[in-house]
This record gives structure tokens, sequence and C-alpha cells, in this order.
């Protein structure tokens, strides 16, 4: 079985894994790391986003093999210290979420979409982003409310 | 207001464990010497199994076990069973074809399950169940729910003639023929109601751990109600016995129904992980989710209308007929029937309504609850016939809906279909909605639109919908074989802070929050010394759980009657404690105080002398610690209007929603943000079902709606924000003033989009989901 090295969360971690091994199961299985969810098997609900050497990817969508050498980032290693990062925050104090499941990949994304269009957001702007995540709870209207928020807070 | 008590939008307690990716959802949790396993499904809507070859199967590298139905049934495992009776037109109870977790001679849907593989690795399991070799003799399958009784059709059970479930009529038959003979006009409409599937984002899972030296099976589920798995597992499954059988729902990824119900793979999990002495997971795919969750709603009906020359409606007829799937799921029976019929008032005055619902089987997977489950069908069916009478009659959807109305002073209602509402202002909740909605400039902005080439419609929907389940003796006439009472257990500590136990289950609902926000409020506890405990038979007293919008109205007050015993106890101790008599104790603000006196003491005081009662009231327990039950007076009755504003583009047939107002009666709300937060996610379900959701099967009964690929779920970019506001009303059954708000908007939305878009396209009816094919034809149609 091959080896994958990779660098989570800040902690470098290697494993031998099988090599049909998806980077979500090596997450969540090898590494424990069940913040990250599998809502589907074709790459559309996006409750497993992470990052990959800064990009936002499904990672029931990537071999782990493929993540070898990279930088990944879980919602595990948004919150320091203790304290929440400002889009967690901002998803808690405009209730955009219930169930909790899809929360992780909106929140990853919701980085993403901040990455790459910056801190004021407009709301068709942020439903457009979020085509590639699912939420079956909130109907959205606050999960947009949040990412708006969040990006604002980001920028401040 | 007490801070952080009822009527406070308080930030969620279990939002903090979510956001940091520290949830404990069932395949997060792992177990010592874990297995997986994996579920052989029949390729075949319909076919008998001549033979089952599992060798090369079980020489397969990993596997630990192969099972099939052979094994299940020498175990006298199961079957599956259906828990409320519904008497047919021949007196007959529904018929109830068997229904083995594990397939026994014959499969009846694709995705039924054949066996089962136990290996050491879930790869490992899904590589060996591909090697396990059925034969199958195939059968002709019958999917479509119109023809399923049809004479020559395909029959899937020999108990089971035609197709046929059960015909349940109910109304006075007579008296409508004769109502409808004499009306001024009759309005008719054919209608489908589309089938769903539910999707909840976190697939059912199931992990089974057998403990040799306890002979206790702990069995963590995807459950809304673990009390119910246990019983019904126990009771009718013979997994195992009550008080050996713990079942734990730990966090659970939304439910909206599909996850009330008792499911093969959860009865083989929990079975087989005694039988192989290790523990067992199995967590299902979205396709497998597709194929063997209980699916929702899929009915055709005629719905018809007696009206009078100024638009009253005199009697209502409706012929309905409903598709339970190959197989009747745990409370498949009543959704067509009591959760539907009985809705079929709606907020009207008509006196005379007649239905019967025949209700078949199909080679498709069983049909069960699916959030509003029976109301959203009853709802949509009725509000789109007034729309069609508002048509007939020349009138405006509002005007004949006003004119039907219950009046406010007629309260408590008592319907010609059985349920009695308890309180109700559907004028106010009209006027409150039209002036959200912007009524009255409607046609200014469909002018607009027009210049713009766009078609723009308006839509109402007032609905009412019976939740707060149940009253046990009024469902166990009906024919369930449950109470639906609840349970709570409130439970100080001797450093004063509390536990709460409820019956309830959350699963996005908030009742961590919610229940705390009640507690804080009737004891003064702070709010962050109060914690709520659902979801483990180990842990809380017997409950029903969580669906029909039920958890607040029943489960909520169950709480507050255990809080008013804490109260009543703590004044003896207090009155002890002070030197006063317990007659001149008071309550308030958490103190136990002398009445005209500045003596007093503190709940958290209190509950200290309770556990250390050096100096206690003679005879009285010591501990502070109260269990309650209650067991509602009647359904609660949500109910309101929503106001759908759609712009239709006639070229391409896609429909945007350009506004979406709500307003809604729930009572009083305990937490205005997470009330606000169901609504809106119950008119995006709703939303989904108008405009996006079908379920589809072939007509030889392969899935063909089996992935997110296929199956259109309403996503950020289909949908609006929305404008919410409510008309509260009290119900003066319910001791906390509540009702229930979780279905509400999944209920009322689907009339309201299609009430829309038929004004915009200016066409009588387009079924759902009107994706734009549809609207394109329908527009091309009318054009």
């Amino acid at each position: 079985m091959p080896t994958v090295t990779m660098n989570v969360n800040g902690n470098s971690v290697s494993a031998e894994v099988e090599s049909r091994t998806l980077l979500v199961q090596f997450l969540r299985e090898s590494l424990r790391l069940t913040g990250t969810h599998i809502g589907c098997d074709t790459s559309q609900c996006g409750a497993c986003v992470v990052h990959v050497d800064g990009k936002s990817i499904k990672s029931c969508t990537m071999l782990a093999v493929m993540a070898d050498g990279c930088d990944v980032a879980t919602i595990e290693g948004l919150a320091s210290e203790g304290k929440m990062h400002s889009m967690q925050q901002a998803f808690m104090d405009n209730h955009g979420l219930q169930c909790g499941f899809c929360t992780p990949g909106m929140v990853m994304s919701a980085l993403d979409i901040v990455k790459r269009n910056g801190h004021k957001l407009d709301e068709a702007t942020v439903r457009k982003e979020l085509e590639g995540n699912i939420c079956r709870c909130t109907g959205y209207h606050n999960i947009v409310k949040s990412i708006q928020a969040g990006a604002k807070a980001m920028g401040d | 207001m007490v801070e952080n008590g009822i009527g406070a939008s308080v930030r969620r307690k279990e939002d903090n464990r979510f956001l940091i990716g520290k949830g404990n959802y069932t395949d997060d949790i792992n177990v010592a010497g874990q297995s997986y396993a994996c579920f052989v499904r029949s390729p075949h809507a319909h076919a008998t199994i001549n033979s089952i070859d599992t060798t090369a199967a079980s020489a397969s590298l990993g596997v630990i076990a192969v099972f099939t139905g052979d094994e299940l049934a020498a175990d006298g495992i199961g079957p599956l069973i259906c828990g409320v009776t519904v008497t047919s037109d021949d007196g007959e109870p529904h018929r109830a074809p068997l229904h083995p977790a594990l397939a026994q001679g014959k499969v009846n849907y694709v995705g039924d399950h054949v066996a089962v593989v136990i290996a050491e690795t879930y790869a490992q399991a899904r590589d060996a169940a591909e090697k396990v070799d059925v034969d199958y003799g195939l059968l002709a399958a019958v999917t479509d729910t119109g023809s399923a009784a049809d004479e020559g059709q395909p029959q899937i059970h020999e108990v089971a003639p035609n197709n046929m479930c059960f015909n349940w009529p109910f109304g006075d038959k007579d008296a409508v023929e004769t109502a409808f003979a004499a009306a001024h006009k009759i309005s008719r409409l054919e209608l489908v109601n589309n089938r769903m599937v539910t999707n909840p984002m976190e697939p059912r899972a199931a992990l089974g751990d057998y403990n040799e030296g306890t002979e206790e099976i702990t069995l963590y589920l995807t459950t809304q109600n673990p009390h119910v798995h246990r019983l019904v597992l126990s009771a009718f499954n013979q997994l195992a016995p009550e008080h050996k059988l713990r079942i734990v729902g730990p966090d659970v990824g939304g439910g909206f129904g599909a996850k009330i119900f008792v499911y093969a793979e959860e009865l083989v999990v929990g079975w087989a992980c005694r039988k192989v002495k290790r523990p067992v997971k199995w967590t299902s795919d979205r396709t497998e989710a597709f194929l063997s969750d209980a699916h929702g709603r899929d009915h055709v009906a005629t719905a018809e209308m007696a009206l009078d020359e100024n638009g009253k409606f005199l009697a209502m007829r409706v012929m309905t007929q409903a598709n339970l799937g190959a197989y009747l799921s745990t409370f498949s029976t009543m959704v067509p029937s009591y959760l539907y019929a009985f809705l079929l008032a709606g907020q009207y005055t008509t006196p005379l309504i007649y239905s019967e619902v025949k209700a078949v089987f199909t080679n498709t997977a069983p049909v069960d609850a699916c959030r509003g489950a029976g109301r959203p069908e009853a709802t949509y069916l009725l509000e789109r016939l007034v729309d069609v009478a508002a048509a007939d009659m020349g009138l405006d959807p509002g005007e004949i809906r006003r004119r039907n109305f219950i009046p406010l002073d007629a309260f408590p209602y008592q319907t010609p279909v059985v349920q009695c509402y308890d309180s109700g202002d559907y004028e106010t909740a009209l006027d409150k909605a039209l002036l959200l909605a912007n009524y009255a400039g409607f046609s200014a902005r469909a002018a607009e639109a027009k210049g713009r080439g766009k078609l723009r419609g308006i839509g109402l929907s007032s609905y009412v919908e019976a939740c707060g389940i149940a009253p046990s003796a009024a469902v166990g006439q009906l024919g369930a074989g449950v109470g639906l009472w609840e349970s709570a257990q409130v439970r100080f500590n001797p450093t004063g802070n509390v536990q709460v136990f409820t019956g309830t289950h959350s699963h996005g609902q908030g009742h961590e929050t919610t229940f705390a926000q009640l507690v804080t409020e009737q004891l003064g506890v702070p709010f962050e010394n109060i914690e709520v405990i659902h979801g483990d038979t180990a842990k809380t007293q017997f409950g029903m759980g969580t669906y029909g919008s039920r958890s607040l109205a029943v489960g909520g007050v169950a709480i507050a009657k255990a809080c008013e015993k804490l109260i009543a106890k703590g004044k003896k101790i207090a009155a002890h404690a002070l030197e006063a008599a317990e007659g001149d104790i008071e309550f308030g603000n958490g103190n136990f105080s002398v009445a005209g006196t500045d003596k007093a003491m503190n709940i958290a005081e209190v509950a200290f002398n309770a556990y250390v009662p050096h100096s206690y009231p003679e005879g009285l327990e010591p501990g502070f610690d109260e269990n309650a039950f209650f067991d509602p007076l009647n359904f609660s009755f949500p109910a309101g209007t929503h106001v759908c504003e759609v712009e239709v583009d006639p070229e391409t047939g896609v429909v945007e929603i350009v506004k979406y107002s709500a307003v809604d009666d729930f009572g009083k709300l305990v937490n205005p943000m997470i009330v606000e937060g169901q609504v809106h996610g119950g008119v995006v379900h709703g939303i989904g079902q108008a405009l996006l959701e079908g379920c589809r099967y072939d007509s030889e009964g392969q899935l063909i709606t089996a992935s997110y690929m296929d199956y259109a779920m309403p996503r950020a970019d289909n949908v609006p924000s929305f404008d919410v506001d409510y008309a509260p009303t009290n119900p003066p059954h319910n001791p906390l003033g509540v009702k229930g708000c979780g279905e509400a908007g999944a209920i009322a939305a689907p009339p309201a989009v299609i009430n829309a878009i038929v004004n915009a396209l200016g066409v009588k009816h387009i079924d759902m989901p009107a994706t734009p094919e549809n609207v394109w034809r329908a527009a091309q149609a009318a054009a």
C-alpha cells in the first residue's frame, strides 16, 4: 500500500492507505477528523469541502494519494485558541445552521467565496457561488446572511 | 422578560460543536474491533429469487460473514411492521404483506434487501457483495400510482388482490351528492402530488455493538425517535428484550420524517453484531438512500367543489389514489388516510366533505411520512381547487378565501372531518400576508414585467395543519399501535445546575436551546447552567420522539409540568428552611420567598438542601429531580397565509420566485430566530416539491432519479430570501400556548408557488414539479 504524507491543519501526518482511498475517507477514518462529512457520492452536495493548498475542493472527489505532499485545511483547523473564526461566528450569530451536517462544507466554501470575491458580497453572488453546497434544513436564507456577515467581519 | 427566556432569540447551544467540526453523528462513531456491512440489493423491481450462491463472496478477502433471509428467519428475527391500522371499506383491516428484512424468495423493488456481507473494511464488504450470485426470475413490474389497481396489472402480493392495500371512504357520500346536485357551480381539478425523496443531508447509518458480558446490544442509529425504535425492534422484530437493547441517536443530520421508521438495515445490523460477535457498521451512500429511504407523497387525485352563487363552498368531494410502495413502512398507512383526509376542510366552513382514498402497492420503495406527511397533499389539493373555484366564479383568490374562512368567533371549530380546530384568526393572517406581499401593487408589477417579456404571477395559500401530535386516546381509536404523549425529567444536581431529559429528539430543531429557554423562564436558573439531554435510551426515560411538529407543543409541556413539580416541592423545602408556612412561600425569578418579608432562598440552595437534607421537612423525600408526562387534549392547528410571486420567462420556462411572504400562527414563539429558520427551511422544501423535485421510476421499475445528478434538490440560487411575519392566536388547550412550526412551510408553499405560476401563465393547472420544460410546454399551449 502506498504511503501518503500531508500537512493537515498544520500537523504533518503520514499513513499507509489503499490507493483507492478517497481523501475524505483518509481524513475521517485514518485521522478521525470527522468534521468533514459525506453527503453524496457524486460531488454534488459539498458536505466534504476542504482546502487543499489553499484551494477549495470536494474531498470525496480526490484520492488521498493525490494530496500527498499537500497542505490540507479542514473545519477542525479554523478555530484558534478556543476562539471561532469570524466565519464560524457569523454562522452562529445568524442561525446559519440547523442539523449541522452540511455546515462544515458550507463554512469551508464560504471562506473560498470570500477569498475569490472579497469582503463585500451581494446576495446574488453568494447564492450563485453556493450552487455546489446543498442544505435541506435552512432554506439558505440564513446561510446567505451568515456568509455576507462573515465576509464583512473578516475584512474589518 | 427573563434573560434568555421565552421570546428571546437566543443563539443556539448546539452550534459550537457543529461549527468546529465536533458534531457526533452516527458515522462519526467508531468502536474498537468494528467491522463493516454492505447490503446486496435487488437490481430488479419484481423478481423471484431462485437461488443465492454466497460461496465466492464468503471466500473474498476480509469477509467475516454473508447472511441471507434464511439465517435471519432461522433466528426468528423480523418481519418489519406497520404500526397503524386502517379499516378498508370491506370492514377488514388494510392488507399487510410480509415484509422481511432480508428477502425470502422474492424481491419487490429495486434496492430491496437480498443479503448482507460483513467484512473487515467497507471496501472489502462492497467488493464481496458484488460476488454474491443471485439467480432471479424476472416478473413484470407495476410502478404507476393511478393504474396500479387496474385489471390485468402484475400482482405483487398474494394477500393484496389488485395491489390494493385499502380503500378508505370517509364522510357522508349521499349528503355530498345531494349538495352537488343543487350547486350553482362545480369546480373540478385532477392533480398529481409528486413523489419526493426526503433527503436529509446525513445519510442513514447504523452501528451495532453487542456486549457478550451483559448480553446487551447498543445500536447507534440515525433516528428521530430512539425509544420507538427500541420498542419496535424489541416487541415486534424480536431483536432483543427492551432492557437489553440500547438505542443511541446521537447528533442526527436532519430527518424530515425519513428517520422515524424502522428499516431493514437497522434490524440486520443489530442482529448481525451479535451473530458475528463484532461491532458492525453500515452507512448508506446517497444512491442507497434514494433506493431505500422511505419516499414521500405520490398521490393522484380528483377534487371537486360545489359552490353557491356567492362563491360559498357547499360541499367537497375528493377521490385519491395513494402509492404506498412495495411494502408498508412503519407509519405508512396513516399518512394518506388520517393525516390527509382529516385536513381537507382547510380554513373553510365547507359543511360537507366526502373523501375516498385507495392505497395501492407498487414495485417501488416504501412510501411514508415526509415533512408534513399527508397535510401537504391535502393542502395542495384544497388550495389549488380553491383557486380553480375562484377563477370559475370570477372572484379574486383572496376574496373567495375570505368568504369561506371559519370566522374568529367560531373557535373552537368542529370540522366535518373529525378535527376540532383549537384557535385561529385566518382573516388577520390573510390581511397581513397581502400587505407584506404588497398584493395591491401586483398589477403594476405584472405590467412592468410584461414590458420586459416576462410573465408575472401571484399565488396564495391559506393552510391549516394538525400537529402537536397527538392525543393518545384519539390516535388509539384510529388504529395507532402507540400513544403519543411525551415525557420529561428535570434534574437539579446538588451544585444547582440542571439536566433536562426529554423524550423528543433534536435533529436540527434546536431543542437544546429552546427547552433550556423554557426552564430558565420557569425556574430562573441561568441559561448556561441548563443542559438538555436526548437521544439515548440509556439516559432518558421512555419518550415518543420528534415528528409531526410535536416537540415543543407536547414535549415542551412535559418539561413545564416537571418544573411545576419542582416548584411545588421546593416550596415545602423552602418553608422548612425559612421557618414559614408552605402557603406563604412564593416563587419567582429563581427565588422562594416568604410573602411580605425579605426572607428568601434561591432554587439552587433549595436543591442543595434536598440533596443534603440535614434539616428537612419531615416525611419529604430527598432529592430535587422530577419527571412528568404530557398527553395533549387535542392536536394543535398552526395556520396562515403564504403569498408567492413569480416571474416566468416564456422563452425558457424558467420560473424565478421574486418574492415570498409568509404569515403564520404558531401560537407563542419561544425562540423567534429558530422559528423563522424553520419557516425558511420548510418553505424551501415546499418550493423544491413545486419546482424541482420529482422522484421517477421507469415502467420497468428502475429508479431513474437515484443521485443528486438526476434528482434536483433546491439550491441557494433556486430560491429567494423570505419575508416572514406572524398572526398568533392562543390555543386554549396547550398550557404553553404553542402550536409547532417545523412543517408549516412545506405544507403551505407548494400551492402558493403553483397558484402563482398558473396565474402567470393564465392556465387552469400545471402539475408539480413545474420544471422549465413543463412550464415552457404549458406556456406554449396557452399562447
